[in-house]
């Protein structure tokens, strides 16, 4: 398909901009020449051009609404049309993040009634919703930890973090100078608590933990983990990347977590549009309260205002308050579905989970065969000592069959990694026809291997190259 | 309502083919006495009707206001209407990450034309895929300029928002930088001659922005000169993109990384986010800077395709070695802004002139007002500051009239008492402005 720089034309343009209502001067009166620019190069396109343009890019896209995303760890469940409406009324998108905060009351209302919720839903003392992203809520929430030993004088370097975590974990403790230590998963694909306990020290300022881990497993020692951690004094982290798996069923304040950061645009199905935006509200236990990032929303009397008086807060992560918009989304699902809703949509996730787990069991390697939680990890080990086939080669070929592929090649302990989450919102039979798909493919993989290292077939581009993409990058378009 | 398609002899089927009876079973491994029953305090489902209704109550405790002439790093733009009806197609937004190229060239394309128009418009080389916001993007650049250099301070101008100047500040914190702020000259542009004399041989990165938090427009070319001859980097950020359609770009004036907010392009106000951050380079950092990244390359047949490149300097691969902890962007606001871009054109320049314009004449006005005068004299776009009598009492009587007045300095520059930033963009009419000088008198 053709760059949109490809069919631009000069003097075409989609936008046309209104007359000037002011006397106009020369603008060299106005700005120096020097801060001038000489020339825009930016392309020419009339409207209809353009929107066939973004239409047929569209379309060479894949979403939850065309099909099943099984994406582990990336929880892409159904997002509900009724959060796309109510964060599109103008009340909500028109607003400057300055207005007055007696404009703002309903925004302010909402930021607020919706930390409410996650309290109640996590067990946490208070949250902050600014953080843009998951990542950004781990940076935010190790800042907090950084400043808590800070505030009490002491000094740990040390960040644990266990082999399964997701790469963020350590990115994030490096991204505020802890070194980070890596803890060892056990033969059940949990912690190692000989190892934990070995590595547990006064240096440690905290374990990052991800619950259920990144191999879909619930952390059956919690609270002998917990315990480790505490008794040391140090905090324990909890990366809530997973918490689709656990909502009304347990809390990660009663667990022990000191720290959670969310993803609203996994949980609680605000849309990831493509790679963000997301949201990543950071909870605290209530001596981590005082470190949260500013302004925090208090509430006085009726009114919601905007606070800056924190004096121990880490002080700011982004501009204004958070992604608003999506937290406008996260609020419609959480008051949709409710405490039953939530619940069900848990359940469901891990029903859904365990389903595909014992469907594919006969034909991929499960390395670690117990319940699972909102998804499973299957290996392609015995894909490649059969015929060669490796793990990308099974993605690759389910885009044929109409599916997203699962996450591939994580969690880095398990060779051949193929991650599986289907979540709650995916029917018995959409799950059945994913599951002969796979089933198709393991018999493929016996029967025809090039095939599968050929795939995709349907798509607009045949597999690309990634190796050429990264030895002579071009990131950008020149003119030829 | 929840969105769960089970119906009782569906979870009756999959208990059995998983072999269990109750779906308690499959929560066994959750220690008992942390099993929850009900989540305490929360409310019940609402069925659509009742949550729009909910959700319109909350919506009119808002005011809409009549006018905003407030911007300080947010900025009210007319959106062309192709951009809500493109970037709500729901095969973009309802698609995660791009990871699986072959499916996803629609928004890999998208990022790479997005990455291309940055790029020339901010005159670097390269641009990334986005970052959260201006603010994080530039605080990202800070910590980058420090890691590359071994330095450990930053300088940045008091002439930056001042919400930018905290985030660059905690996370130079967070990584034992120091960080210096440098004065503001009489003229509103950062005061080089200060700043000459606190770059050092340890000075990692100088922080400007232009226009800056006055509307000033800096004299990049002169900041860039003073920091290179210390082997310190030049970070330039702007506060409305739309400038970028008029003024020389930092990237053409020797900055070596252009950062800012994009929500000028095609992005609603929401009331702060979600934004976009701009992060653009020269060449040579292309293998050091954060984000994602889409390139361009061949498929088996030879037919150009995109893919995510360069993910070794990503956390996922990179880990605690990667250049930062960047996963989500904020893509659909980028594949907005592109949009925006493509449908502006060279028409971004007149748009510009006419924001330039518009903002000449509320200045001339304002500043007539007995007592109300504008105190920096170097160029601005669409931004100025005014001081007057009574900063609060002029903004209170523009609220009873539903209008957003000007930001009020004082709270973030004590110094600059009863001072207001003004910001004019098309939206504001002749007529509109007359009415606000008339209600101001």
């Amino acid at each position: 398909m053709e760059l949109i720089f490809e069919i631009s034309k000069p003097g075409r343009a989609t936008t046309d901009i209104p007359q000037s209502d002011v006397p106009e001067k020369d603008i060299s009166a106005i700005i120096d020449a020097r801060y001038l620019r000489d020339e825009l190069d930016l392309p020419e396109v009339a409207e209809i051009d353009l929107v066939r343009h973004y239409t047929n890019l569209s379309r060479r896209n894949f979403g939850v609404d065309l099909g099943f995303y099984p994406l582990g760890s990336c929880t892409m469940k159904y997002n509900p049309k009724i959060n796309e409406t109510v964060a599109a009324f103008p009340e909500f998108t028109c607003l400057h993040p300055y207005a007055p905060a007696d404009f703002a009351q309903g925004n302010l209302q909402l930021m607020f009634s919706l930390q409410q919720l996650l309290k109640n839903i996590f067990g946490m003392a208070e949250f902050t919703l600014q953080p843009a992203a998951g990542a950004h809520g781990e940076l935010t929430g190790v800042m907090v930890i950084k400043k808590y030993y800070e505030r009490r004088g002491e000094k740990r370097g040390i960040v644990l973090i266990p082999d399964t975590a997701h790469g963020t974990n350590p990115a994030s403790g490096a991204l505020c100078g802890f070194e980070t230590v890596t803890l060892r998963s056990n033969a059940d694909g949990g912690v190692d608590i000989e190892h934990l306990k070995s590595l547990m020290d006064e240096t440690v300022a905290a374990l990052m933990l991800t619950n259920p881990n990144t191999l879909g497993l619930f952390e059956r020692n919690i609270e002998q983990v917990a315990q480790l951690v505490h008794d040391r004094g140090g905090l324990l982290y909890g990366d809530g990347a997973n918490a689709n798996a656990f909502l009304g069923k347990t809390r990660p304040g009663d667990l022990g977590f000191d720290v959670i950061q969310l993803n609203l645009h996994k949980t609680f199905s605000t849309p990831h549009g493509g790679g963000g935006p997301g949201s990543g509200p950071v909870g605290v236990g209530s001596k981590l309260v005082d470190f949260l990032p500013v302004p925090r929303i208090v509430k006085d009397a009726d009114k919601y205002k905007l606070s800056e008086n924190f004096p121990h807060s880490i002080g700011r992560v982004r501009a204004f308050y958070g992604n608003f918009n999506v937290i406008v989304k996260a609020y419609t699902y959480i008051r949709s579905l409710g405490a039953e809703g939530l619940t069900r949509a848990a359940e469901m996730a891990v029903l859904n989970a365990n389903y595909i787990k014992e469907k594919l069991k006969p034909y991929y390697d499960l390395p670690y065969d117990r319940v699972c939680m909102h998804e499973c990890v299957f290996s392609g080990k015995k894909q490649v000592a059969e015929s060669g086939v490796h793990t990308t080669d099974i993605a690759k070929r389910l885009i044929d069959f109409g599916y997203h592929p699962p996450t591939i090649y994580f969690p880095l302990i398990v060779p051949e990694a193929i991650m599986i989450e289907p979540t709650e919102t995916e029917s018995v039979e959409t799950l059945d026809q994913f599951c002969d798909a796979m089933i198709a493919i393991a018999r493929e993989t016996k029967e025809n291997p090039q095939r599968l290292k050929d795939a995709p077939f349907s798509t607009p581009v045949r597999r690309l190259d990634e190796v050429l993409a990264a030895r002579k990058p071009d990131v950008a378009w020149k003119k030829p | 309502m929840d969105y769960c398609p089970h119906t009782k002899e569906d979870i009756a089927r999959m208990q059995k083919a998983i072999g269990v009876k109750d779906i308690e079973e499959l929560f066994a491994d959750i220690p008992k006495k942390f099993r929850l029953k009900k989540i305490p305090d929360l409310p019940g489902a609402l069925s659509e009707t009742e949550t729009i209704a909910l959700m319109k109550n909350i919506a009119a405790r808002n005011f809409m206001p009549r006018l905003t002439l407030t911007g300080a790093g947010a900025y009210a733009h007319h959106i062309p209407a192709v951009v809500s009806h493109l970037v709500g197609r729901t095969e973009f937004y309802s698609a995660y990450t791009p990871y699986q190229a072959e499916i996803s060239q629609g928004l890999l394309q998208a990022i790479y034309e997005y990455q291309t128009m940055v790029a020339n418009l901010t005159g670097t080389d390269i641009a990334n895929a986005s970052m959260y916001d201006g603010a994080s993007a530039m605080a990202e650049a800070a910590v980058l300029c420090g890691k590359m250099s071994g330095r450990g301070k930053i300088l940045i101008a008091r002439s930056v928002h001042p919400e930018y100047r905290k985030v660059a500040q905690a996370y130079a914190w967070a990584n034992s930088y120091v960080v210096l702020e440098i004065p503001y000259a009489a003229d509103g542009q950062v005061d080089t001659k200060t700043l000459r004399k606190e770059i050092d041989d340890n000075t990692a990165a100088v922080l400007i922005q232009s226009p800056n938090f006055f509307g000033c427009i800096e004299d990049v070319a002169a900041v860039s000169e003073a920091a290179h001859a210390r082997g310190a980097l030049v970070i330039s950020g702007f506060t409305d993109g739309t400038s970028l359609g008029l003024l020389k770009p930092a990237g053409c004036a020797g900055a070596d990384f252009v950062v800012g907010e994009g929500q000028s392009f095609g992005n609603p106000l929401n009331y702060g986010g979600p934004y976009l951050g701009i992060f653009a380079a020269k060449e040579k950092y292309l293998r050091r800077i954060p984000g994602r990244l889409a390139g361009a390359t061949v498929d088996k047949n030879g037919k150009r395709g995109f893919v995510l490149t360069l993910q070794t300097r990503e956390q996922h691969i990179r880990r605690e070695k990667a250049t930062s902890n960047i996963c989500s962007n904020e893509a659909l606001c980028a594949l907005a802004a592109g949009i925006y871009l493509a449908a502006l054109g060279k028409n971004l320049r007149k748009l510009a002139l006419l924001n330039v314009q518009k903002t000449q004449y509320f200045k001339e006005k304002v500043s007539s007002l007995p007592g109300w005068r504008t105190i920096f004299a170097a160029p601005v776009y669409n931004e100025f500051v005014v001081t007057c009598p009574d900063a609060r009492q002029a903004n209170d009587k523009l609220r009873r009239e539903g209008i957003i007045g000007g930001y009020e300095l004082q709270n973030d520059y004590p110094e600059l008492e009863n001072s207001l930033l003004f910001c004019v963009t098309e939206l504001i009419s002749k007529e509109d402005m007359d009415r606000v000088v008339g209600i101001l008198k």
